[in-house]
């Protein structure tokens, strides 16, 4: 198994364009499903998701001579799905100031606190969705998707210090965002 | 697994931005989109080996001016004047 595994990785790397093509297309529908997960993750925009793990395995396809086995396939796409995940999160802010849009797609949980109201968690959403793009995918994945810090660095290509970093710093301007609205968390 | 101490603005945002589900997948297949996409590439491939055509058109103009140079010295002011 492991051994198959690892002969679908070097045709896709090196094989005859027809081998190459099977071998990725094979690599595609064992990985869509995970990719598109975490892009889903990050952005929180089905449609979004569904587009960016095109980009993200076109950019794979493209890449496919650097790919290094020994590191695995499915860090490989992961980092590869947060860079193209990142580039539309940049993209999204430069086209709208208007982030509603990022808590459109998804409500709020049945535990929610009945003490905090729709227009606190619209106002958290839209000062959230307004941060710079590198914190808000740090602090999607580490504060709301409760990732392990080493996973989210490792999907990044950062540190974990730098996690950390990006972390606390997405909190702190979030948190005076929500302080000048007059909103104490 | 948390990593950091728990803090009401965390709490707040989870709230707001509930985790996405595990099983999460797209709702249509991919494939095709991707597929296109690639044989979009390999069709316009043919223009960039048109590139590799050039250059090596290129090099055989330059290797035969530099045979004509070495076999006729006397052509050498007349390149130069050309160039």
């Amino acid at each position: 198994m492991e051994k198959e595994a690892s002969n679908l990785l070097e045709e896709f790397r090196h094989g005859s364009p027809e081998a190459v093509h099977a071998a990725f297309e094979r690599l595609f529908r064992e990985h869509q499903r995970a990719v598109y997960g975490w892009i889903l993750r990050i952005t929180r925009n089905p449609a979004a998701a569904e587009e960016l793990t095109v980009e993200s395995f076109w950019r794979i396809y493209q890449a496919r001579s650097r790919f290094d086995p020994a590191r695995g396939f499915e860090g490989w796409a992961r980092r590869i799905a947060s860079h193209a995940a990142l580039d539309w999160l940049r993209a999204q802010r430069l086209e709208r100031e208007d982030s509603m849009e990022l808590c459109g797609e998804v409500s709020a949980p049945m535990e929610a606190d009945p003490a905090v109201t729709a227009e606190i968690r619209a106002r958290t959403a839209l000062a959230f969705g307004r941060l710079p793009p590198k914190l808000r995918i740090t602090a999607t994945l580490a504060v709301i998707e409760e990732l392990p810090q080493r996973e989210v660095a490792l999907a990044l290509g950062i540190s974990v210090a730098a996690v950390k970093v990006r972390v606390f710093r997405a909190l702190r301007l979030l948190r005076r965002e929500l302080e000048r609205q007059g909103i104490r968390p | 697994m948390k990593e950091r101490a728990e803090d009401g603005l965390e709490k707040l945002l989870r709230e707001t931005l509930p985790a996405v589900k595990d099983d999460a997948g797209p709702e249509r297949d991919l494939w095709p989109a991707l597929e296109r996409r690639i044989n979009s590439q390999e069709a316009a491939r043919p223009a960039a080996q048109m590139g590799i055509g050039w250059a090596c058109f290129d090099g055989a103009l330059l290797a035969g001016l530099v045979l004509l140079a070495v076999s006729f010295p006397a052509t050498i002011p007349l390149l130069l004047y050309y160039l």
